[in-house]
């Protein structure tokens, strides 16, 4: 076991914990933001750099700082080990930074975008960035592909998190999928366009934190918000059959694998839960999905306007001065939500 | 007084890229030393004692890294070569291949005689195809002397060494992002720990070292440490290679007794006689792109006024302030006619285009510096621009995976730190700054 202390809150861990798993099992406002990092993906995390901490000291062995920010979802902890994640001045800056670089070729085109309501770059930006962009040159695109006849791949939206890569890596068979070129044309891409076609080649879908990899089945179906998530359950031959059904009205407009807290699929669905089983009839209820992070959809059927305008009130008041930011900002206010 | 020479003692001797003159005088003595009279720990204690540090860049301790390198029963260790040398400006690892490849490939043998690996690898850049062909002559000498292959000098010793050419990325030069195209996969550096010490080819313990280090350890096992810790100043002890371009009478690959002092480095007829021309200095890049530039004077003399020597220490006296690094020994001068934006676009430019794209600070601030850059030579920059570029190597800087963020950031904080002014002449008057050098002799922009 080793105790570190996570802005001043400490918690004893198992030997080889994360910082970021250790800040978890603590909770609440100290868990620093992921965008790559997914619990359910070997080798995930590392790449976005929105998880940096500062590690005051290095453990009781040797209480040197580390000289420079780490992840902390790739560092583990040592005993006796200090980390600053809100209390640090630097790395709140270091942070918004890089919502600043993750943001600076991004297409910016939310209103049309499928994801968001339910996108981890919308949220982190709002919770970490700033307002305004100082980029002002052109941005980068690509044309849309589609893989498969289920998927399309919007690579303009994607922050290279490599968590798609992982997914085709770990969960599906043969995999036909990863990153083309470098630097910032780096794509992903299947090579062979429509190569991608095994039984859960559409955890893509729910592991991309952005816009980037989406279900066609849903293609401008509804925005997320005005979509009502229930947790629901079959007997799949292929996969755990656990998963969200999205309802309008009575109809359902797609499946999805179940998020934890963190926006991290929970169980892999198969590609038939996810594509074929719309029907209420192939599923057993079990009742209203509560989200926690993407408030834009809880809000709207599951909590009382009250109650969720007290919770961005707190987290407005909780933010480190001048942290605002433009994304997603309409969208979050409760009189812009009917 | 010349300086001694290690390395490129014989380099003048026709015909010493052969096996036969290569051993006429001397060569593969000290892998007989190594095999017959030592045992793999002695070896690794001489190097340890020699004070040797890495060549390829961050100057490490070769002993301490030898020292800690893994050994499991029963698992394979490997011995890598990092030949990809492909730093601007620098260019030692490619003269001494090419010249003495056999040098390389005795360090590579005595070097993995000691390390206990049965297999080693030399990776070298696309580019140098033709050194490559070089090497495995080589190697395919050696193989029919005996000098490779099984019970090498009937030592008992069984060692194969493979070449491996790349495709021409920079960052394959980063050991991990190395290791992962010597495996064949993508040229993207790992996340560490682990360390290849530990994790490394084929997740066995490995050990990369650059090719100068590889070589150096050849005159190390054949004098001793001792006698190799004798030359050379505290810290940086023994010979090392730079390669000196630029604006200079006599550019060229230099081998150095560390602790020469820059100003004789720069001016004595023994090494680059000179700026060319009989311009004056005014900056220069010590230890090839990445490091922090420095303005004559700085480089000439540290900040407390003491001669700036050729050394690790001696070039980082006074941190980034007012120091450098020596960095891989590519040394590139620059004279009075030079835009130091416009040199400063040109790394950025070279930064952008070798990113692997992996973290996104690097990802996405390599290319957002150079397009500022870019716009500020264009003339359409304003003083705002020239803050933003400080703010965006400020976050690239120590936040991302591997060290290239850093080299990129490096370079953009020293420019503006020593020449600002420079910047804001661009801001002010970019569009009039066509012909440089013209330009600048006219409006007496040169502090020298
Ligand atoms: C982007 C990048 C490029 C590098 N290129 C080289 C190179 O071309 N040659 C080299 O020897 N080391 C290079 N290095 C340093 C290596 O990662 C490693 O430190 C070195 O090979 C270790 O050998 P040494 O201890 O003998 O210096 C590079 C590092 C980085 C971050
Ligand atoms: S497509 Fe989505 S999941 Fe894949 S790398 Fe891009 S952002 Fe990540
Ligand atoms: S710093 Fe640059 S080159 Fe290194 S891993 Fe990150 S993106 Fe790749
Ligand atoms: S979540 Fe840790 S680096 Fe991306």
């Amino acid at each position: 076991m080793a105790k570190v202390t996570i802005d001043g809150i400490t918690i004893e861990v198992p030997d080889g914990t994360t910082i970021l798993n250790a800040a978890r099992m603590i909770g609440g406002d100290i868990v620093p933001p992921t965008m790559c990092y997914h619990s359910k993906l070997k080798t995930s995390g590392g790449y976005c750099r929105t998880c940096l901490v500062k590690v005051s000291k290095g453990s009781e062995k040797d209480p040197r700082p580390m000289p420079k920010p780490v992840a902390s979802c790739r560092t583990t902890v040592m005993d006796g080990m200090e980390v600053q994640n809100l209390l640090s001045p630097e790395v709140l800056e270091a942070r918004a930074g890089v919502v600043e670089f993750l943001l600076a070729n991004h297409p910016l085109d939310c209103p049309v975008c499928d994801q968001a309501g339910e996108c981890d770059l919308q949220n982190l930006a709002y919770e970490n960035g700033k307002m305004g962009t100082r980029y002002e040159f052109q941005k980068r695109e690509f044309e849309k592909i589609d893989i498969g006849d289920k998927i399309q791949l919007h690579m303009t939206r994607c922050i290279l998190c490599y968590r798609c890569v992982k997914t085709a890596d770990q969960v599906t068979d043969g995999r036909v999928h990863g990153v083309l070129n470098r630097g910032d044309v780096s794509e992903i891409s299947t090579y062979i366009q429509n190569a991608i076609d095994n039984d859960f080649s559409g955890n893509m879908i729910d592991v991309c934190p952005v816009g980037a990899l989406t279900d066609k089945t849903f293609r401008f179906k509804s925005r997320v918000w005005y979509t009502k998530p229930v947790d629901a359950h079959r007997d799949c031959p292929k996969c755990s059959g656990k998963v969200r059904l999205w309802y309008k009205g009575e109809e359902v407009l797609r499946v999805t694998g179940r998020k934890d807290q963190y926006g991290e699929v929970q169980d892999w669905i198969c590609n038939d839960c996810r594509f074929e089983k719309k029907k209420t009839s192939d599923w057993v209820i079990e009742g209203p999905a509560h989200i926690q992070r993407d408030s834009v959809i809880s809000a709207n059927h599951y909590e009382s306007l009250k109650a969720l305008k007290a919770t961005i009130d707190r987290q407005r008041k909780s933010l480190p001065h001048g942290h605002k930011t433009t994304l997603g900002h309409g969208a979050l206010d409760p009189n812009n939500t009917h | 007084m010349a300086g001694k020479k290690l390395l490129l003692e014989n380099d003048h001797i026709e015909g010493i890229r052969s096996l036969r003159v290569y051993r006429q005088h001397g060569g593969y003595q000290s892998l007989e030393k190594a095999l017959k009279q030592m045992t793999p720990e002695q070896i690794v204690e001489e190097v340890k004692t020699s004070g040797l540090r890495g060549r390829g860049g961050a100057g490490f301790p070769t002993g301490m890294k030898w020292s800690f390198l893994a050994k499991p029963e029963g698992v394979a260790r490997y011995l890598v070569c990092n030949a990809d040398e492909s730093e601007p400006g620098t260019f030692k690892d490619r003269y001494l291949m090419q010249r003495i490849p056999h040098l390389l490939i005795e360090g590579m043998i005595a070097s993995s005689f000691a390390l206990g690996a049965r297999t080693s690898y030399i990776y070298i850049r696309g580019e140098y195809f033709y050194v490559a062909r070089i090497l495995e002559q080589a190697i395919a000498e050696a193989y029919e002397a005996g000098l490779l292959g099984k019970n090498i000098l009937n030592s008992g010793f069984d060692h194969d060494c493979y070449v491996q050419v790349g495709a021409g990325a920079y960052i394959c030069g980063e050991e991990t992002a190395l290791l992962e195209s010597l495996e064949g996969k993508r040229g993207n550096p790992r996340i560490k720990p682990p360390f290849p010490a530990v994790a490394g080819l084929y997740g066995c313990p490995t050990v990369v070292n650059n090719v100068e280090t590889i070589a150096a350890v050849v005159p190390i096992i054949r004098d001793g440490g001792a006698a190799y810790a004798s030359i050379g100043v505290g810290k940086s002890t023994g010979t090392k290679l730079i390669s000196a371009s630029g604006h200079l009478n006599k550019p060229g690959v230099y081998e150095i007794e560390l602790g020469v002092p820059v100003e004789e480095f720069i001016y004595s007829d023994e090494y680059c006689g000179g700026i060319r021309n009989g311009k004056k200095l005014k900056a220069v890049v010590a230890g090839g792109s990445s490091v922090p530039i420095l303005p004559a004077d700085l480089i000439l003399k540290t900040a407390n006024g003491e001669p700036r020597l050729m050394s690790y220490e001696s070039l980082a006296d006074g941190g980034f302030a007012t120091g450098t690094m020596l960095g891989s020994g590519g040394f590139i001068a620059m004279d009075e006619d030079t835009s130091i934006v416009k040199n400063l676009w040109n790394f950025s430019r070279f930064y952008h285009h070798e990113s692997c794209g992996q973290c996104s600070p690097c990802r996405e601030g390599t290319g957002w510096m150079e397009k500022i850059l870019h716009k500020i030579l264009d003339g359409n920059g304003t003083l705002a621009d020239v803050d933003l570029l400080w703010d965006i190597q400020s976050k690239i800087e120590g936040k991302t995976i591997c060290p290239l963020g850093d080299a990129a950031a490096w370079p953009v904080a020293s420019a503006i730190r020593h020449f600002r002014k420079e910047f804001e002449e661009y801001v002010k008057n970019g569009k009039n700054i066509r012909d440089v050098k013209h330009y600048y002799r006219l409006n007496n922009l040169v502090e020298v």
